[in-house]
């Protein structure tokens, strides 16, 4: 048997990176730790009880009553247990690294559907940002960005843009061929093509991949606690590391009720288009 | 004048495109080829003029390559070889840039699908006006725009309506409003009722007819429905399996000439009677004809001639006054009238070119006097006589309906002789 070292590589590769690029990574943190700052102030400035009251009437208008008392009452309830900072927190951090990979993702979505050859080097490419256990992304976050919320912010958006990219690229093939042709037939450029057929076309789809994406960016914003994220992950992580399992259980539901709230709110939107 | 011509044109999908077409060349079939270099040849070496304001038909079974060719004309698919010119070769499409090609889509050429290709997001109007849009119109002319055409449709009241709640029907109007919004010079019709119901596809059609006589577009039509094809083309083309273009001509031309054994088969079970028409079964017999100043003695005398029992009569400038029989004629002679005039009868067997042979039959039924076929001007064109009606009615080839006419001949000879021995 030869013995690989990939490992190594990558070790070399990215303390290459780290010597080398500091100035990019020094950017980047400084523009996401901005944004997230920006969230985080205005998600944090008005009293608990406004907030909930305009989510509440926010999700009761896009997504219908149900949603907006289901909002009303397990908002007041995070509340309630005192966690809401902490889920302001965490809402800014998927607010801010979902944007992200949304405004990275569906751009390279409407490439690939325009190229098979895009596609084809893109497809490889997404199933390893999603297989990867998403733990291993924090290693290299923190060598390029220290602990804290950048990292975790860099590594939900690696970890939530693969169903950004995916769905967009599907919803725009999906576009029934003859409505392509018959654009195309009366002249379109293919930007009006674009603008004026396709994207409108496959807008549900589309829309299904931010629903995705926001989804799984939750979900890794709770596990880059383990990095210094902060938020309701790190009090899961408090929950865990000191036995505590009420306060587990308490962030926990607290976790469940924000990704209810965002995934109902984004699936109306999806669902009215 | 051509405004459309298409010259040589071929269409080869796979890795081997020219390989492909030396194949062709060497006569080798779809399938042979397809077998062997793995390439499907989908237009094959197709030449056609298109005049400016018929109603083109090209008509194939599925997977003959039309709507191939249809879409090649405007490169929504890029041809493989070949050329395709518009406006008397004026116009050379295949090798227009980026933005001219858009120039002749924009504003030469519209089509319509056969699934509609409507956007669902979009309103009637807005859909309609889709074209002008393109072109960077303004919202408040194209919207007039498109209400007009969609007046003109057939669809008025529904202009602000979604097009995913019309029906079929509706929906390909709003198809061929669109494509018209646009004052296009051709039409590209891609199996357009093929997705209908056959009564409105029958309503589509008949409204196609009544449109063009109003707008005056060159049209392609596209389908794979012989009847659809009879009925609306001035001129069709029919495509064999191998991509080829069979036979160019009229219904009529096709149904009673085929050009080969697949167009027979094609057209063998046409409902002839329908599209055959008076022009194709008449004769043109210019002297069996009398003038009434000329007198019954004349009239008897050709009669006799020719050995029939009616006469048409026609006036000095050729215009057709009725028949005369024989028996009426033969009493004049005898009491030695020298005009016509009063024994003139049968004044309505006159017929247009135009009318089918399935409206004439009634007419011959249950006797057996020539009916006359009058041309614009009014002037006797030439005669259909009964036994071409039923033969063309009961499917006997056009051939026998012309022995008929040799067969008059020597009865003619022998009455004559008759007529001597008096």
């Amino acid at each position: 048997m030869i013995d690989l070292h990939i490992g190594e590589g990558i070790e070399i590769a990215i303390n290459w990176l780290t010597d080398n690029l500091s100035v990019v990574f020094d950017i980047i943190r400084e523009v996401l730790t901005g944004i997230v700052t920006v969230f985080e102030t205005v998600l944090l400035f008005p009293p608990e009880m406004v907030t909930i009251v305009i989510f509440a009437a926010l999700a009761w208008w896009i997504a219908g009553r149900g949603v907006g008392i289901f909002s009303l009452v397990g908002l007041w309830l995070i509340a309630s247990m005192g966690f809401w900072d902490e889920t302001m927190v965490t809402l800014a951090l998927v607010v801010t690294s979902a944007l992200v990979a949304l405004v990275i993702g569906i751009p390279v979505g409407i490439w690939a559907s325009r190229s098979d050859a895009v596609a084809s080097v893109v497809r490889p490419i997404l199933d390893f940002m999603q297989t990867m256990p998403a733990f291993v992304y924090l290693i290299p976050a923190v060598l390029f960005f220290q602990l804290g919320k950048v990292p975790g912010a860099v590594a939900t958006v690696i970890f939530s843009m693969p169903p950004a990219v995916r769905l967009t690229n599907l919803g725009i093939r999906q576009v029934h061929e003859e409505v392509v042709e018959a654009a195309r037939s009366f002249g379109s450029t293919d930007r009006q093509l674009l603008f004026k057929v396709q994207i409108p076309l496959a807008m549900p789809t589309i829309l299904a991949g931010v629903n995705q994406t926001i989804m799984l960016a939750l979900s890794m914003v709770v596990i880059a606690a383990m990095i210094g994220a902060g938020g309701l992950g790190g009090e899961i992580l408090k929950g865990i590391t000191q036995l505590k399992i009420g306060l587990g259980f308490e962030s926990g539901i607290a976790v469940v009720i924000l990704a209810i709230f965002l995934d109902r709110i984004t699936q109306a939107l999806g669902a009215g288009s | 004048m051509a405004k459309i011509r298409v010259e040589n044109l071929y269409k080869i999908f796979g890795p081997k495109p020219k390989r492909a077409i030396s194949m062709v060349e060497e006569g080798k079939s779809k399938d042979e080829i397809l077998d062997e270099i793995g390439c499907t040849v989908a237009v094959s070496d197709a030449n056609l003029e298109i005049e400016i304001g018929e109603i083109f038909v090209v008509m194939g079974l599925s997977g003959s390559g039309k709507s191939t060719l249809l879409r090649c004309l405007n490169r929504l698919i890029e041809p493989t070889a070949g050329n395709v010119y518009l406006d008397d070769d004026a116009v050379d499409v295949l090798s227009a840039r980026e933005e001219d090609l858009r120039h002749i889509r924009r504003s030469k050429m519209s089509m319509v699908f056969q699934h509609f290709g409507l956007l669902p997001h979009r309103t009637v109007a807005a859909n309609v006006s889709f074209g002008l849009e393109i072109q960077g119109v303004d919202q408040s002319t194209r919207i007039e725009k498109a209400y007009e055409t969609i007046e003109t449709v057939g669809l008025s009241g529904y202009e602000e309506k979604m097009t995913g709640e019309l029906s079929g029907g509706m929906q390909q109007r709003v198809g061929l409003a669109r494509a018209l919004a646009t004052d296009p010079e051709i039409l590209l019709m891609d199996e357009a009722f093929s997705a209908l119901d056959p009564l409105i596809r029958t309503n589509m059609q008949d409204e196609l007819l009544e449109l063009q006589s109003k707008v005056q577009k060159t049209i392609v039509f596209i389908t794979h429905d012989l009847d659809e094809a009879l009925k609306l083309g001035d001129r069709i083309a029919i495509m064999n399996q191998n991509g080829q273009i069979e036979q160019v001509g009229t219904s009529e031309e096709i149904l009673s000439n085929p050009a080969s054994h697949y167009v027979e088969a094609f057209v063998e079970n046409v409902d002839r009677s329908k599209v055959i028409t008076a022009t194709s079964i008449m004769f043109d017999h210019p002297e069996r004809v009398v003038e009434p100043k000329e007198g019954p003695g004349v009239a008897v005398r050709r009669m006799r001639k020719w050995g029939i029992s009616h006469l048409a009569v026609t006036n000095s400038e050729n215009k057709f006054q009725g028949f005369v029989a024989i028996d009426d004629a033969v009493k004049m002679q005898k009491e030695g009238k020298n005009t016509l005039e009063s024994i003139i009868k049968h004044k309505d067997r006159g017929i247009i070119p135009d009318t089918p042979v399935a409206d004439i039959l009634p007419m011959v039924w249950d006797n057996n006097i020539p009916v006359v076929v009058i041309d614009e001007d009014g002037k006797m064109d030439g005669i259909v006589y009964r036994p071409s009606v039923i033969a063309e009615i009961t499917g006997e080839e056009v051939e026998s309906a012309k022995k008929l006419d040799e067969i008059e001949e020597p009865e003619a000879t022998e009455s004559e002789t008759e007529v001597e021995n008096d």
